[in-house]
């Protein structure tokens, strides 16, 4: 006969909440919230008295009232007259136009010096990692600095352009860099042009499709069809046959030379072109060091193995190299995307409007609404990092390689 | 037998040929150009290329450099000195030097004492950054060293950074009895030790002992500004840094999850918008008529912003650690903070050097962002003070590139010293 005797039943005493492994994380969890629940009451009070006493309340109210003032660079209407929300409107266009810029010009420079940088030429090592440690080693708020002083105090001004035999000239007569910006030609739209621009995207299409149809044909049949000259010519002949049938309706409007400044074109500020250049040269550096890395990471046996089943070089860097190689690369590529987007409220440094320079600078400035603003301000930035990030995720886990 | 050879074979050579030096093109200087630097013809118009963007460089920039003038009162006089010649004016770092170091409130008399706090920092960081080289009782001035240089900096009676110290000490001594029954008792014990003490002696007038003569935080500045930013931070943000990875590791749902908003949200904003908010709203979160001031405002947003980014370096280390040391550290029995301190943490840090430090880096250049919230740091002072005089208005380069030219040597200089560390650390047989 065996007896069960049932475990002791410990009763329960208040020292197991501390000392307990079972209890001991509930206290801790407890702890933790009464801690931040009581930080954020003592805010909050602070917050309540202060604007109490200062006669303020939180609201969201002033996004209605007129801004009263005027933003240099719009890619959507507006003038002063037009209320706050507006003018951030503009502002994030702002930001997401040098953004936008900007990733795309620091990747091109990144991958470039990244290659450069494992060039068999010694010269064009050393002078690439010149480059990529001058510029990740200075804050980026000086290089915003320096090329916006060089966009302001060096370049000529437009009058500079005038006269008989002007000091400066402008670039194949369509160009002008001047201390007020650069003026680009500007395209305009006549009436047959919008069907040139969308026969041209077909044909980019087309082109996309005929490459397609032909790596398929490829490998099913084995047969080669040439992939380059017909998919540019799809691309191109059916919109130049458009454009000349239609009698040419997207025509050039270049800058001129009007009283004491340039008329016609388009008007780069040379506070957008410091903040682009600056942050894609600063974060080019950074992309060089992950292209870099990203090639070296894969491992010579993989191009080697490539070379003995007969693969040309261009075919190993195309097809085992850079694959293997981009699951190292875009990761780190997209956080510098998302420190580009937030850098770009470095704006403010050089007068760009963009939304920390209307929301966060003169909105808040004029209103008096700091609180409303900043909240405002972070919650766009954030939602901006936080959708990449999640983008991020899910390309980590297309390309993540399968493991247990 | 040694004349065989002589009847069977009609010449044998005895003697070796001397080794024959290979051809020209094959040795010295002429080999290696060929193979690093014309090995192709495209590789022939690179390195062309290349020469012809450093002549470029060169010549656009040194003729400036040397003719630079050292020695001028205005940019008026600099370009008198010049005459129409390419040159620098570089007389406004020599004039302006301590504005740019110091700031331009900083009293003028008392600079010996930053100047002192510098030179000391060096001395109390060293046996950090040397562990072999130098002796371990050194790490004793390293840890005065914070409260010395505090006095030094900001004046004052020496009892406060004194009595701040013996709080400390006080906690450390009250942890050290408590930890033996258990870490949590020890830690939380410690803190209140401290508070109690810093309570008491805050009765204790302190005015006019031993003191130099106090200098507010608004009349910091200069490059000096930027040194104490960022090491203040960074050092207050490894430890931060630690506890909210540990949090974000933690099994515990909610104290994950606070450690999980804090860092993504913080991460997720500029830097510049945590510095607006230090400068415009967090008056408003503090009791009313309290007064902090700008530079203590700034260093929380910082510290903040950054452990935040180094709790992610940190529990990239911590999930790189293999599990079996999470599970040996369990099988040995240890509890949940002795595991941590003894044996992942040790390993952990240790990968998480080198993001640890581009975190660090990253940070002492953000440091200039807080010229922006009207802060005379180094480029503050560059854009405020000295380019706005009438006498230095136009010297945009010179400034410029001093600057550039200080954060390059200590950013450069970290950089470098992370990667030593890292082969140094290495205990792995690869």
């Amino acid at each position: 006969m065996t007896t069960l005797s049932d475990p002791p039943q410990s009763s329960f005493k208040l020292s197991m909440l501390l000392n307990d492994t079972r209890y001991r994380a509930y206290t801790f969890q407890f702890i933790a919230l009464v801690c931040v629940a009581a930080l954020f009451a003592y805010l909050g009070s602070n917050l309540a008295q202060n604007l109490e006493d200062a006669g303020l309340t939180i609201s969201f109210g002033f996004l209605g009232d007129p801004a009263n003032y005027d933003i240099n660079q719009t890619l959507i209407e507006y003038d002063n007259q037009m209320d706050h929300w507006r003018a951030s409107l503009v502002g994030v266009l702002n930001t997401l136009l040098v953004s936008f810029l900007a990733c795309i010009t620091a990747t091109v420079i990144g991958v470039f010096a990244g290659v450069l940088r494992l060039s068999n030429n010694w010269l064009v090592r050393q002078l690439m990692s010149i480059y990529v440690e001058a510029f990740r080693n200075v804050p980026v708020l000086i290089w915003i600095i320096i090329i916006f002083t060089v966009m302001t105090a060096v370049l000529p001004a437009p009058r500079a352009f005038r006269g008989e035999d002007p000091e400066a000239s402008m670039l194949f007569g369509a160009i002008a860099f001047t201390n007020r910006g650069v003026y680009i030609p500007k395209p305009i739209f006549e009436a047959g042009g919008w069907a040139v621009m969308l026969v041209f995207l077909a044909g980019v299409v087309g082109a996309f499709a005929y490459r397609r149809y032909a790596t398929r044909l490829l490998y099913a049949t084995g047969k080669l069809l040439p992939m380059g000259w017909p998919a540019l010519a799809i691309a191109f002949v059916p919109a130049l046959l458009v454009f000349f049938a239609l009698g040419q309706p997207i025509s050039l409007e270049l800058p001129e030379l009007g009283g004491f400044n340039f008329t016609g074109g388009i008007n780069i500020l040379g506070s957008l072109i410091a903040l682009w250049f600056a942050l894609a040269i600063y974060t080019g550096a950074f992309i060089a060091e992950n292209v870099r890395a990203g090639i070296l990471s894969v491992s010579r046996g993989q191009s080697e193995a490539a070379a003995s089943l007969g693969l040309r070089p261009n075919r190993i860097m195309n097809l085992v190299v850079l694959p293997q190689a981009l699951r190292v690369i875009v990761p780190p590529l997209i956080s510098h995307y998302l420190n580009i987007t937030k850098n770009s409220s470095l704006a403010i440094a050089v007068g760009y409007m963009d939304l920390t320079g209307t929301l966060g600078g003169i909105t808040l400035n004029q209103t008096g609404r700091a609180i409303e603003s900043i909240l405002l301000l972070m919650a766009f930035y954030l939602a901006i990092s936080l959708t990449i990030s999640a983008v991020m995720n899910v390309y980590n886990s297309s390309v993540s390689l399968k493991e247990r | 037998m040694a004349d065989t050879h002589a009847h069977s074979v009609r010449f044998v050579r005895d003697t070796m040929l001397p080794e024959q030096e290979p051809p020209g093109a094959e040795r010295g200087v002429v080999k290696w150009m060929r193979e690093n630097l014309f090995s192709t013809i495209p590789n022939g118009i690179l390195t062309l290329l290349a020469l012809y963007c450093i002549w470029w460089m060169l010549s656009s920039v040194m003729p400036w450099f040397l003719n630079g003038i050292w020695d001028a009162p205005s940019i008026r006089a600099c370009r008198e000195i010049l005459e129409g010649q390419l040159g620098g004016c570089f007389a406004v770092l020599t004039e302006r030097w301590n504005q740019l170091l110091f700031g331009f409130q900083y009293p003028s008399e008392q600079y010996w004492r930053p100047t002192v706090a510098f030179v000391l920092l060096f001395i109390a960081i060293a046996p950090v950054l040397f562990r072999k080289v130098f002796p371990a009782q050194m790490l004793v001035f390293t840890a005065v060293y914070p409260f010395l240089a505090y006095w030094l900096i900001w004046g004052g009676s020496i009892l406060v950074p004194i009595f701040a110290a013996a709080g400390i000490v006080a906690g450390y001594l009250t942890y050290s009895r408590l930890v033996a029954q258990s870490f949590a008792m020890g830690f939380f014990g410690g803190i209140l030790a401290a508070l109690v003490f810093w309570f008491v002696v805050g009765f204790i007038p302190t005015e006019g002992i031993v003191a130099l003569e106090p200098v507010a935080s608004r009349n910091m500045g200069g490059f000096m500004l930027n040194l104490i930013l960022g090491t203040v931070c960074v050092s207050l943000s490894i430890p931060f840094g630690i506890a909210l990875a540990l949090g974000r590791r933690s099994d515990m749902p909610i104290i994950k999850a606070i450690c999980v908003i804090f860092i993504e949200f913080v991460r997720g904003v500029p830097l510049i918008t945590l510095l607006f908010v230090a400068n415009v709203v967090l008056a408003y979160f503090l009791p009313p008529g309290s007064n902090f001031d700008l530079i203590l405002r700034v260093i929380i947003m910082i510290t903040m912003f950054a452990s935040a980014y180094i709790a992610e370096v940190i529990r990239g280390g911590l999930a790189a650690l293999p599990k079996g040391q999470y599970e040996a550290a369990d099988s040995l029995g240890l509890d949940y903070a002795q595991a941590m301190r003894l044996i992942i943490l040790p390993q952990a840090l240790k990968i998480s050097i080198p993001g640890i430090v581009n975190v660090a880096v990253g940070l002492f250049k953000d440091t200039t962002l807080v010229s922006i919230i009207s802060m005379f740091d180094l480029v503050g002072m560059i854009r405020g003070p000295i380019l706005a005089s009438t006498d230095w208005n136009g010297v945009y380069w010179e400034l410029l590139g001093f600057a550039a030219l200080l954060f390059f040597v200590v950013c450069f200089g970290i950089s470098k010293y992370s990667q030593w560390l890292e082969r140094e650390l290495a205990t792995d047989h690869r």
